[in-house]
């Protein structure tokens, strides 16, 4: 039993630094230098760290501008995907209205339909509205999802029936419920949608391929796989332009983690 | 607890902290409606719109619309009505095929690998107390991090000349490989040449669905991990009392009891795997290789380079019936075999 148990965390262990591995040779590799970057990969560590390598990145493609893009429309993306799926999902959960089966049907069908499949038409209305390169384009499809109203109308079902009766015995209508009694209850799950709003918005590429154009609404995604071919010699630089990349979801998720793996699993009550 | 993550959901209400006296008075506004025997559906109405409004414009019209621009050819617009004339060429092309037979590849690599691996670590991490959410959270990682930063990672690591995995080959005395260059298939370089090279996935595919399977495992094992933790204890304890162990325990109570986790994720990883674009694209450096070539590629490059916009429509539609086909089927025939507690 006890042998056992050692193994299991020994081959746990070992697959976890596996998984990690590619991150931290990113890490040394960003501050090599070139030549100790290209000759001696398996070191994964730098001789001396080469912290000037940061501003050379930077220095090398206009990766601020491609971070403030970047920032800016998932900022926005996740803020309003929260908002709209907060108001349908509580709809959807707590209110009675004719067609809300069907609507709610419509919704989850949407599910299935993945935004690739119909990206063609959508850049043909994003033009028609001239939006094409324009923050809009790349921030208003964006701003709801049927995975996160599903989920929101999930969090708002799971809150007892006896809350909705208070409030309403105090005077409160749907409104101000949904503002200011019901985002606190089901914060857990909120967090969950906002970090994947978030992560979703910064992480993508096609769409932005698609209806950006101008180097100035390059978002870091798009920056990134331009700069590989400009600077694909400078390993060091490249590293450097991936970790800068990475280390704002990195950030959010481990200041997330807690909310989202408890919701994850479904022990979000206890709030 | 007050947490960092109290701090986030003090700024988005912040930011929704509208006032009070609007709330107010679109609640008296509401609440007199109701009086008048409209019941919620006013309010139903004001919730519903703006998420509403954003899927159907984006998402629901634009099924209907991608059919309707498959209808006509011409490039860089809408050219003359041709009928099925788009779909017709797609089933002819040779490209279309190839892609259609990279995205089956891939699919049949990505989905039964990640899966098995992902339940298997979850297993472990359920089995053990000290540690577990360190090690989840190392395991979780990839998957919230950049696929195209990561796939320039791996562009690095995999590199023929200088890269990690051919000078470690080289220190065990094989041969290096070209890895996500190399178009033969990784059957014909296994067998030394046994099987044509044309057959089966060539190597470079092989490693994007390498690559995909270390960057998505973390969602599933946090799922299955999720699915463990909901297991009765008590349903294993009288297992075991009957004498259940090991392999039987697994195959006759852990994994029927996981079968809705199972299912779930078979779905949504079938669905997002049809999907998979930023591996492929940045992997490939938007490359347009046929080995390495899936449907969502085939079709931007048939909008994009090309401007075949009623042809890459034409397509995605048939992408889109592949989806729905897939997921109805699996729901046929999986949901059957599934037991709910």
């Amino acid at each position: 039993m006890r042998a056992h148990k050692i193994t299991v965390y020994l081959v746990l262990v070992l697959g976890a630094l596996a998984t990690v591995y590619p991150f931290v040779w990113m890490v040394g590799t960003a501050f090599k230098t070139l030549p100790e970057a290209s000759t001696d990969s398996l070191r994964l560590f730098p001789e001396t760290w080469q912290w000037g390598n940061l501003a050379a990145t930077f220095r090398a493609a206009p990766f601020g501008r491609y971070f403030l893009n970047s920032l800016l429309v998932s900022v926005i993306v996740c803020l309003s995907v929260c908002l709209t799926s907060l108001m349908a999902g509580y709809a959807f959960a707590r209110l009675r209205f004719p067609g809300r089966g069907l609507l709610f049907m419509i919704t989850l069908c949407s599910m299935m339909v993945p935004f690739e499949a119909v990206f063609v038409p959508n850049f043909v209305l994003i033009t028609r509205l001239g939006w094409y390169n324009t923050y809009f384009a790349l921030i208003v499809p964006w701003c709801a999802n049927a995975f996160s109203i599903f989920l929101m109308r999930q969090a708002f079902l799971g809150i007892p029936e006896d809350y909705y009766d208070a409030a309403r015995v105090d005077g409160c209508g749907h409104l101000r419920f949904l503002f200011r009694i019901g985002i606190p209850l089901v914060k857990p799950m909120l967090v969950t949608v906002a970090l994947f709003a978030f992560l979703g918005s910064y992480n993508a590429l096609l769409w932005p391929l698609i209806v950006t154009a101008d180097e100035k609404m390059r978002v870091v995604q798009v920056g990134l796989t331009s700069f590989y071919s400009d600077a694909g010699t400078r390993l060091n630089l490249l590293m450097c332009a991936s970790t800068v990349v990475i280390l704002p979801t990195v950030i959010l998720y481990f200041l997330a983690q807690r909310h989202y793996v408890e919701s994850a699993l479904g022990s979000g009550i206890k709030g | 607890m007050p947490s960092r993550a109290n701090a986030v959901v003090r700024l988005i209400s912040g930011v929704f902290r509208l006032p009070d006296t609007l709330l107010g008075a679109l609640d008296d506004l509401l609440d007199a409606l109701r009086r008048r025997g409209w019941g919620d559906a006013p309010a139903a109405l004001l919730l519903l719109c703006p998420g509403l409004l954003i899927l159907t414009a984006f998402i629901l019209v634009p099924m209907g619309s991608t059919f309707y621009m498959s209808l006509f050819g011409g490039r860089h617009g809408m050219g003359s009505f041709v009928g099925a004339g788009n779909y017709l060429d797609a089933l002819g092309s040779h490209d279309f095929r190839q892609s259609l037979l990279v995205t089956v590849y891939y699919v049949l690599g990505v989905i039964p690998a990640s899966m098995i691996l992902s339940f298997l670590v979850a297993f472990g991490l359920y089995r053990i107390r000290v540690f577990r959410g360190l090690l989840r959270s190392f395991y979780f990682l990839p998957y919230v991090t950049s696929a195209v930063a990561a796939a320039m990672v791996w562009r690095s690591l995999f590199n023929p000349q200088s890269g990690v995995v051919n000078v470690l080959l080289g220190y065990l005395g094989a041969e290096p490989q070209q890895w996500l260059l190399e178009p033969r298939g990784v059957l014909y370089l296994l067998s030394d040449g046994m099987v044509p090279a044309a057959w089966g996935p060539s190597l470079a595919l092989t490693c994007i669905i390498l690559f995909d399977v270390w960057h998505g495992c973390g969602f599933m094992i946090v799922v299955f991990l999720a699915g463990l933790s909901a297991i009765p204890r008590e349903l294993e304890e009288a297992a075991r009392i009957d004498g259940a162990e090991g392999w039987r325990m697994l195959r006759h109570v852990t994994l029927p009891l996981l079968s809705p986790t199972i299912f779930f994720l078979l779905v949504v990883g079938v669905i997002k795997a049809f999907q998979a674009f930023n591996s492929f694209y940045a992997l490939t450096q938007g490359g347009s290789m046929a080995d390495r070539q899936n449907l969502i590629l085939y079709i931007y490059a048939q909008f994009y380079q090309y401007g075949y916009w009623g042809y890459a429509a034409a397509v995605a539609v048939l992408l889109m019936l592949a989806i729905v086909a897939l997921t109805l089927v699996q729901w046929r025939v999986l949901e059957r075999r599934v037991h709910y507690l």
